[in-house]
């Protein structure tokens, strides 16, 4: 059984042209777990991957397995299964062809390709042209390509994108398989209530930088619980809130109150005789906490009131960034390992 | 390290598209009418020297050099189709994407990219090479023997530009390959392909034939090195008078440095780049 090495980042930074894709973004996944790879699009997750897998020059910084750059692992096929976004495959080439195409070139043993078919519920259709693939057997098709080698770390880019509720139940079962034999696997999406029943741990970014890493609780206990309440009345509701010294926002559907307890907006409510007609603790705090973190950053500095670093470290993190481009408006050319080994 | 893994995956990426036979069967079917049929028109010229009009009797080339001309058709105007083929074989890596599934199975970028200089190279000589002489010295030879002019296959100097033009045939792959690297637009790709050796070639060859100097570079011309290559042509005769083609090794170096030069300079160009 293959067992997986971490992925490293260390301070990575890609620029294309004058713009910053990724900025000096650090962090690790460990192997034995379902690690989440979240932010918005265009946060930089692609371009982090692509680095990471050898496609794309880092501008500064490393992108390693266990140390070892892509480009350096002796059987990258046999070390590191990816699946990146816009699969790309030849529209006319089956999907056979494409897996014994890979394995060829990788050195996998031939026999491999029908047991990936197998494993991704692909052989009816191992034989037609990729082309008339719809974007949920593209998918299939992506993760039977990552299997090949039986790799000890998965790298999978928006692999729920396009998969219908079954195919989601079953990839999200899968990844958990693979994490529990001691596999490093990594998965990004920009949804998190996409990835969040799968994913043991999340790495978050904004904006090519890092805001949050660390298990889903803590996610969860960064932003305090909120309860919504609404009355008939709502300004008779707002004078009892702020009799009671509690901060609150108007929202869509009543006032949001910081307070994780519905009870006592209950309770204060009842003494005040304000009728109400909501009353409920706020459901998404995960994914308000997720959208604080890689929205504005004023958004994150308002939010951040009683212990929020990531916003802070965030904000720091722009600054010297900032800096760091002003100083180096192009990328400067980084020599890279060699890949000129056809010389040989 | 690697290379022949390599080289094992470029063959699969030929033959498991349609390509390489709707290219191979276009050439087949072109210089089969081609050759056959001009073989034919000039047997019956030589039957009835009368038609032939004012000039007839200086038209038409000796026997010997008639069947080699005819047969030379299949380099002389078929080699777009390998140039083609190698040119594709590059840039639809870049059109459908697959250099990202290409590079994470091998990121040595270097050896995959002349891992597929050889697969081209061997696929332009073995399969366009064999397929395009076949098609002109089938008809071509046919058409001869019923005219009662001599074929000439029981001439080892025949064969032995066949052999040249296969060879031929696989280095004008690999100079596709190259082509491909520079220009890894597929459509620019084509038209540029296209455009070169249909027109501008041919144009610029006859141009050169002007004056002594031009003449001199011009034997340079990719199509005129193969054409020396090959040792017989229909420009090489066209052109009269103007005498200056290169030896047949020497129109293979030639060939054989343009393909590499394309493809080292495309190397550095764009295969290197990012795979966005």
């Amino acid at each position: 059984m293959p067992t997986g090495v971490p992925i490293e980042i260390d301070g990575l930074s890609k620029h294309f042209g004058g713009v910053t894709a990724v900025d000096d973004l650090s962090f690790t996944v460990q192997p034995g777990r379902v690690t989440g790879f979240l932010g918005p699009n265009g946060a930089g997750k692609t371009t982090t991957l692509r680095v990471l897998l050898g496609l794309v020059r880092a501008s500064q910084g490393t992108a390693t397995f266990g140390g070892q750059r892509y480009r350096e692992l002796e059987r990258p096929l046999e070390t590191v299964g990816a699946a990146l976004e816009a699969a790309s495959f030849h529209p006319g080439r089956t999907a056979r062809n494409h897996l014994a195409i890979s394995a060829a070139a990788g050195g996998v043993a031939r026999s491999r390709v029908g047991e990936v078919l197998d494993l991704v519920g692909m052989t009816p259709y191992a034989d037609r042209r990729v082309g008339g693939f719809s974007m949920g057997m593209r998918q299939r098709l992506g993760l039977a390509n990552t299997l090949l080698g039986d790799p000890g770390v998965l790298v999978l880019d928006e692999p729920i994108n396009g998969l219908d509720p079954e195919g989601i139940r079953w990839i999200r079962g899968f990844l958990q398989q693979l994490a529990g034999e001691g596999r490093t696997v990594l998965v990004s999406s920009h949804l998190l209530s996409e990835v969040q029943q799968s994913v043991d741990r999340v790495v978050i970014i904004a904006k090519g930088r890092l805001v949050h890493e660390g298990t889903l609780a803590e996610l969860e206990t960064d932003s305090l619980p909120r309860v919504v309440v609404d009355s008939p009345d709502r300004p008779a509701l707002a004078a009892a809130l702020e009799a009671e010294g509690l901060e609150f926002t108007t929202g869509r559907q009543g006032l949001i109150v910081d307070e994780p307890d519905p009870a006592r907006i209950g309770h204060l409510a009842f003494v005040a005789g304000v009728e109400l007609h909501a009353l409920a603790r706020q459901k998404s705090a995960l994914e308000d906490s997720f959208l604080n973190l890689v929205g504005e950053q004023g958004v994150s500095a308002d939010d951040g009131g009683a212990d929020a670093p990531e916003p802070t470290s965030a904000t720091k993190a722009t600054d010297t960034a900032d800096d760091a481009a002003a100083e180096h408006p192009s990328p400067p050319d980084e020599p890279e390992p060699t890949d000129g080994k056809g010389a040989e | 390290m690697r290379f022949l893994p390599a080289i094992g995956a470029e063959f699969a990426k030929i033959f498991t598209t349609r390509m390489w036979w709707v290219l191979a069967l276009i050439l087949f079917v072109y210089i089969g009418l081609l050759a056959g049929g001009l073989a034919a028109f000039f047997g019956w010229l030589v039957a009835n020297p009368e038609e032939s009009g004012a000039g007839g009797a200086t038209a038409i080339p000796p026997e010997a050099d008639l069947a080699g001309l005819m047969y030379s058709f299949a380099t002389s105007v078929g080699y777009v189709f390998p140039v083609l083929l190698g040119a594709l074989a590059v840039t639809s890596e870049f059109r459908h994407q697959t250099l990202t599934p290409t590079f994470l199975a091998n990121p040595h970028r270097a050896v995959v990219l002349w891992a597929k200089f050889a697969a081209l190279f061997v696929v332009g000589g073995v399969v366009f090479g064999v397929i395009g002489w076949a098609a002109s010295i089938g008809p071509a030879a046919g058409a001869l023997a019923l005219s009662d002019l001599d074929p000439a296959l029981d001439d080892p100097e025949t064969w032995a530009m066949v052999g040249r033009g296969i060879l031929a045939m696989a280095l004008w792959a690999a100079v596709g390959v190259g082509l491909g690297a520079l220009v890894p637009n597929q459509v620019a790709a084509i038209v540029i392909v296209i455009a070169f050796t249909q027109f501008v070639e041919p144009i610029l060859r006859l141009v050169a034939t002007l004056n002594d100097v031009t003449a001199e570079i011009g034997k340079y011309l990719p199509g005129a090195a193969s054409d020396a290559l090959v040792g017989a042509s229909f420009y090489s005769i066209a052109a009269m008078g103007s005498g200056e083609i290169l030896e047949w090794w020497q129109g293979g170096l030639v060939l054989a440095a343009i393909a590499v030069a394309t493809t080292l300079i495309g190397y550095f160009t764009s295969w290197r780049r990012d795979v966005t």
